[in-house]
């Protein structure tokens, strides 16, 4: 009987390639987990590298600047000498434009939620949601081009008072863009409550929008506050719209037609000028963008608790 | 004994049926609102930018006179920032989500990292630019180079790019590596053989989306100090460079009507490669996504 010719060829020295190539088998299969696990510590070093930069060059400006004077004062004038340095206009200014973006996101995502989750048909569905979700995509420095250029015109019309800078058209626009981030995420909540409950509201002879606002919204509560929040942070950290079209005064107070800056606007004023490294307007932007970080890393850890927290099980 | 009035829910149920109706089509119209502000935006834009754009506008250095100004530079820029952040970020992205996906056991240290990539991309892009100012521009001494700023663009979107792909590869079933192991094939070559080509066309949609982000975020580059003018091209990734949402924002900060409408034919551009980008990455989600 012929056995097949391979089975001979099992010389000794074939044996010893084939006990190589198992061990170099072997040492790639050792290899490969520990050269991904570097590249998943890239992540992790981002972290560590974006808390270091930030701490430390804060540091150094409270060193010149007291951490007092930061909180407190009502002031935010570098460039004069010396220069005063209160936060507090900086974040009154990223606040009203915040405020007015979700006064305007809020009602249109939650709306536009609503409808897609209750109302529309499938094959609308299929439609306006990707539709929605092109405006996510949308470069910010496109939508800062729009309020400037367009939104701002527009509103000088009806209100002949507001300056070319101010703090409600890229507000709006804010809104505008952070709108997709709340429907899209809102609707995923309201999508996940189950028919069995809406159908039981309906037999029961509630109306659609009785089901809705007294079944499904309260249900989807905790997705939709997690949403908005999400939304706040973006807002937050927004940086072109504000830059082109909010201007370049610090001021405090609640007035929204004047020209305004966010603490997004001056760290990208600062860098775009020669404020020579070493500088305490150069160290400045540290400590502005630490109370930003601080700001979204808050809103984020909320969002993300709300959404475990508040969970629904059905 | 009767508990429902029959009167009393007559004589309401006109308004809460006319309520029904009116809330239906106020949803409606908040929906409509967005679709509308989207269509203005993008006729406002064709309109202003439109006459501007020709072969000239693609093919000019930036210039002082309206008429004469291109993109050409800021195209440039563009493409060779990007042909640092694909590679960097899909190696990177991919890699961390196999290790994640494939090999970490699910103890602390691993749902650290997950934690830490969930808020890193909650991070804004600005802190993102003083980090690479820091690390990339300062420390390493690398200057505004398409290198430093490449870099950062790559740490900006990983988190989006690892999500994906950690989702894509959570999709490839697990009889397709239960079968490989049956054959004899060790954990790598399932993974590299099995797994990646399954997870391929999930992994490549969510990588161009983010890619497509990069391309047009423009905060981040302003903190770097990278140019917004400038009247040569790059010839190696040390070299500095500007990028085309800079040399948007350039047009769009200065008070003149003509360069707003350069503005605008730039942001024309821009929307055109990133709408290209988004059409590949939807045809390849269709075209092979296999549903298993």
């Amino acid at each position: 009987m012929a056995l097949p010719e391979e089975r001979e060829s099992h010389s000794v020295r074939d044996l010893i390639v084939l006990k190589k190539n198992n061990r170099k088998k072997k040492a790639i299969e050792k290899l490969v987990p520990k050269l991904l696990l570097l590249t998943a510590i890239v992540s992790v070093l981002t972290t560590i590298g974006i808390l270091f930069t930030l701490l430390i060059e804060t540091f150094t400006f409270f060193q010149r600047v007291s951490l007092f004077e930061f909180l407190t004062a009502d002031t935010w004038y570098p460039f004069s000498n010396p220069g005063e340095y209160g936060i507090l206009p900086l974040i009154s200014g990223t606040l009203r434009v915040t405020v007015i973006a979700i006064l305007v996101a809020v009602p249109l995502g939650i709306s536009a939620a609503i409808y897609l989750s209750d109302y529309a048909s499938d094959r609308t569905r299929r439609i306006i949601k990707p539709i929605l979700e092109v405006l996510a995509g949308i470069p910010t420095i496109v939508y800062g081009f729009f309020a400037l250029t367009f939104v701002t015109p527009v509103l000088r019309t009806f209100i002949p008072s507001l300056e070319i800078f101010n703090a409600l058209s890229p507000g709006i626009v804010m809104g505008i863009m952070i709108t997709p981030t709340i429907a899209s995420l809102s609707e995923d909540a309201m999508s996940a409550v189950p028919y069995s409950i809406r159908e039981g509201a309906l037999a029961l002879g509630a109306t659609r929008f009785e089901v809705t606002m007294k079944v499904v919204l309260p249900a989807a509560s905790s997705g939709i506050i997690a949403s908005i929040v999400l939304g706040i942070s973006r807002a937050i950290g927004e940086t072109m719209i504000v830059s082109i079209a909010g201007g370049s005064s610090p001021n405090l107070g609640f007035n929204v037609t004047e020209s305004i800056q966010t603490m997004t606007a001056y760290i990208v004023q600062v860098a775009q000028g020669d404020a020579g490294y070493g500088t305490t307007i150069y160290y400045s932007i540290y400590a502005v963008g630490f109370t930003l970080f601080l700001f979204t890393l808050a809103m984020n850890l909320f969002a993300a608790w709300i959404a475990r927290r508040i969970r629904e099980e059905y | 004994m009767i508990v429902i009035d029959q009167k009393k829910v007559q004589s309401k149920m006109k308004s809460r049926i006319y309520r029904n109706q009116f809330f239906k089509y106020l949803f409606f119209s908040g929906t409509l609102i967005c679709l509308l502000v989207l269509v203005i935006l993008f006729t406002r834009i064709l309109i202003q930018g439109f006459p501007y754009l020709d072969w000239q506008f693609l093919n000019s250095l930036p210039s002082r006179k309206p008429e004469e100004a291109g993109i050409y530079t800021a195209l440039n820029g563009t493409i060779w920032m990007m042909a640092v952040v694909a590679p960097v970020t899909l190696i990177l992205g991919v890699g961390t989500a196999i290790y994640l996906e494939e090999y970490a056991r699910k103890n602390k240290f691993t749902s650290f990292i997950q934690v830490n990539i969930s808020n890193l991309a909650g991070v804004p892009s600005v802190v993102y630019g003083l980090l690479g100012l820091t690390i990339f521009v300062r420390a390493l001494h690398l200057g505004t180079s398409v290198l430093a700023a490449g870099l950062t663009m790559s740490l900006l979107i990983l988190p989006v790019v690892i999500v994906s792909a950690q989702e894509a590869i959570r999709a490839v079933p697990n009889a397709l590596r239960e079968a490989s192991y049956a054959m004899g094939a060790t954990k790598w070559q399932t993974i590299l053989r099995v797994v990646l080509p399954a997870a391929l066309p999930g992994i490549l949609t969510g990588s161009i989306l983010a890619l497509s982000r990069a391309i047009g975020e423009t905060a981040p580059l302003v903190v770097l100090g990278v140019p917004l003018f400038l009247a040569f091209l790059p010839t190696s990734i040390f070299d500095e460079f500007t990028a085309l949402p800079m040399q948007i924002y350039n047009w769009t900060s200065r008070p003149q009507h003509e360069f707003q409408s350069l503005a605008a034919a730039g942001i024309i551009v821009l929307l055109g490669i990133l709408i290209l980008m988004n059409s590949v990455a939807i045809l390849i989600r269709n075209k092979f996504q296999k549903r298993y």
